[in-house]
């Protein structure tokens, strides 16, 4: 037979919980139990709001370019949610609803982006990766934390974070490449939002999904509406699954948006329709959670009341924290640099501030050894 | 005791380390079943299994970035970068995050890893089969870089690396992988990282080399005749600046060999600390005998380009009149 069909796929999108509210039994029920959703919504709301006083943070020069995390509160939420405690989150730096919910510190994050390294110094038991800065490379530490994890013969997976910008980067392919080959339980994770600062996510990726990038290398894959929590925990639990019992990945396209701009260092206005934005909101993740929980008696006005009141207790008690932290240390930069320094990392710390030829007696802690 | 090439006193090291350790696993292009490309890994695979010695995809910043995400876990990983031609793609994995890990986390997270890289030219390769990066490498904090030059060394510094608790490559003189025999304990033994070794001691003039480049080192002070300090690196970051300075401080003189480009090579850094440690004893400038500022030629004229004893020579000659 001279044309024989060897290959043939197929993409859905899933939706649970759509943006106008209706919620699909089949495959919602008894995916997330009232009194969680109560507890996630109130951590969406917390979120947000850490989100403004940020912002706001920045523009006041009491910190330095931030990136929102608006809009996408329910992705990073929902897989945390899902996932358990010693499954590796490996964030970029729109995450912060899934790295607060697994128990990272508020101030953590505030330390990052007020340029402290002490707020990358996280507890090894919270499974969790630092905020990634460069893009599209992160998702390669995934896969070689879940391989360990699967080497030792332990069930723990990893889960990365990444933007549909980062699915243009070289290392993105080569992790899905590793773990699809090398059956190596990650899931990654796409937070399609619709924007790599200016640019488009059509110039990223110009096929009709970005979830076939997944197939392409034989993983599974799905589409899901990533402002919909109930998705997102369907979709990762899934995948979590999966990675456990067969240690196979699992690609997760989550279409979501970018409310905010890039970072307070940028100006959506000058690129995005404002109309967008508007179609946008009325699928804010936190506007149909809100409306599912009060369809079912589960909450009030008065409830947003006081939980928003907690929300800005624990956000300015973390405030307070970060910008209260001791000043480093001013050679704090010299000391993480090897376990142990050598001679000449020793010479430049204790002489940081005066040439090396002469000496200021008033400026080094002890006098450098005669040549 | 044993007598090994380079390659064998390598394997030895790996087997050793890898028996010693479960925590270590070896992860590269062809490294598995095919025992690697210069069979540096031979046997190992049907030694330790397929879980151990991974054949991975053709990806130099997969093979890079998983392995640090398996140090981060807490394993000992050996990636193999098949030629330093190639270390490129794996370039910003090792700058941007191996490098950078302990101090972007003060410490939560940190690296354990080493890269062996096959290094040099002399072998009739093709291109970007001959090139020497270790200056490009040496520049980026965070990483450690070292270079044996021979089987007792190989052995002894690459078990230091994989012991050592930060990100280090490994790079292996190709052109001396089979070149000669020494003896080899079995026994374990470690080579500091960061200690030079005095190969031959001399009371004229100093030459500091590291690499294939000793080897031709070694037959220019033969044919010199003259009593010539040389000394073996071993460890290009961090430099052995107290070995170097004591050994010019008491000749005076200094030349230094290496096979790399001269504009900012290794070369460079040596002649700085020789200006800030020796300035008074020096009697000459120091030399530099070195690859040219030109990328390094195709196999027809590698000879051309390689510093030879001829070239070094010549170099001792004019640093001693001067």
């Amino acid at each position: 037979m001279p044309v024989k069909k060897v290959f043939e796929t197929r993409i859905d999108h899933i939706s649970i919980l759509d943006e106008k509210g209706k919620f699909d039994e089949k495959l919602g029920k008894g995916l997330i139990p009232d009194k969680d959703a109560v507890r996630l919504y109130e951590h969406m709301l917390t979120c947000r709001h850490y989100d403004e006083i940020a912002f706001k943070l920045q523009r006041s020069g009491r910190m330095g370019t931030y990136p929102e995390n608006r809009g996408q509160e329910a992705t990073s939420l929902g897989a945390a949610y899902a996932l358990r405690k010693n499954d590796w989150l490996v964030p970029c730096y729109r995450e912060n609803a899934g790295l607060f919910w697994r128990g990272l510190p508020m101030e953590y994050v505030l330390l990052h982006w007020m340029g402290d390294e002490r707020g990358n110094q996280i507890a090894r038991e919270l499974h969790m990766t630092p905020l990634a800065i460069p893009i599209g490379t992160q998702m390669l530490h995934a896969t070689g934390l879940a391989w360990a994890s699967k080497y030792r013969g332990e069930d723990g997976i990893a889960c990365t974070f990444f933007g549909d910008g980062a699915t243009s980067e070289g290392d993105f392919h080569e992790a899905c490449n590793f773990a699809a080959n090398l059956e190596i339980p990650v899931i990654f994770f796409c937070q399609n939002n619709g924007w790599a600062i200016s640019v488009p996510a059509r110039i990223q990726c110009s096929a009709p999904t970005v979830a076939q990038r997944g197939i392409a290398y034989g993983m599974e894959t799905a589409q899901i509406d990533g402002n919909d929590i109930f998705a997102v925990v369907y979709a990762v639990k899934k995948a979590a699954e999966r990675a456990r019992k067969e240690k196979k990945p699992t690609f997760i396209e989550a279409l979501t948006y970018r409310m905010g701009d890039h970072t307070t260092a940028d100006d959506a206005r000058r690129y995005r329709d404002e109309k967008e934005l508007e179609m946008w909101k009325k699928r804010d993740p936190m506007v149909r959670l809100r409306a599912y929980l009060a369809s079912r008696n589960l909450w009030s006005d008065k409830k947003e009341a006081a939980a928003l009141d907690r929300a800005k207790e624990a956000v300015s008690a973390a405030v307070k924290r970060a910008e209260e932290i001791a000043a480093p240390d001013k050679a704090d930069f010299f000391n993480s640099v090897y376990a142990e320094l050598d001679e000449e990392l020793i010479v430049q710390r204790d002489t940081m501030r005066t040439s090396s030829l002469g000496q200021n007696e008033d400026e080094v802690s002890e006098p450098v050894r005669s040549m | 005791m044993a007598n090994l090439t380079l390659v064998q006193a390598i394997n030895l090291a790996l087997i050793q380390e890898m028996e010693k350790d479960d925590r270590v696993i070896i992860l590269g292009e062809d490294v598995g079943k095919n025992g690697g490309v210069f069979r540096v890994t031979e046997g190992l695979w049907q030694r330790f299994g397929e879980k151990r010695v991974v054949d991975t995809p053709l990806a130099e910043s997969g093979i890079i970035g998983t392995s640090i995400g398996l140090a981060m876990a807490g394993l000992r990983p050996i990636p193999e970068i098949q030629f330093e031609g190639f270390l490129g793609p794996a370039y910003d994995q090792l700058c941007s995050h191996a490098a950078r890990m302990r101090a972007r986390t003060r410490g939560a997270f940190t690296v354990p890893m080493v890269v062996r890289v096959p290094v040099g030219g002399g072998i009739h390769a093709p291109e970007l089969h001959s090139d020497s990066p270790e200056a490009v490498y040496a520049h980026q904090p965070g990483i450690k870089v070292v270079m044996p030059s021979s089987p007792y060394d190989a052995k002894g510094l690459l078990i230091s690396a994989i012991r050592d608790p930060d990100p280090v490559i490994f790079f292996e003189p190709k052109r001396i992988y089979r070149a000669f025999r020494e003896e080899v304990p079995e026994d374990e033994y470690t080579v500091p990282i960061g200690k030079a070794r005095v190969a031959a001691e001399g009371d004229d003039l100093t030459i500091v080399s590291w690499g294939a480049s000793v080897i031709q080192c070694m037959n220019a002070i033969e044919a010199s005749g003259r009593s010539i300090e040389l000394i073996d690196l071993r460890t290009i970051s961090p430099l052995d600046t107290e070995t170097i300075a004591a050994s010019v401080q008491k000749t005076g003189r200094c030349v230094v060999v290496h096979e790399a480009p001269k504009t900012c090579g290794m070369g460079s850094e040596v002649a700085a600390r020789i200006m800030e440690h020796c300035f008074l004893h020096l009697e000459a400038p120091v030399q530099r005998v070195t690859g040219f500022d030109t990328i390094m030629p195709y196999y027809k004229l590698e000879l051309e380009y390689l510093p030879d004893a001829k070239r070094i020579g010549k170099a001792i000659e004019e640093v001693l009149a001067y």
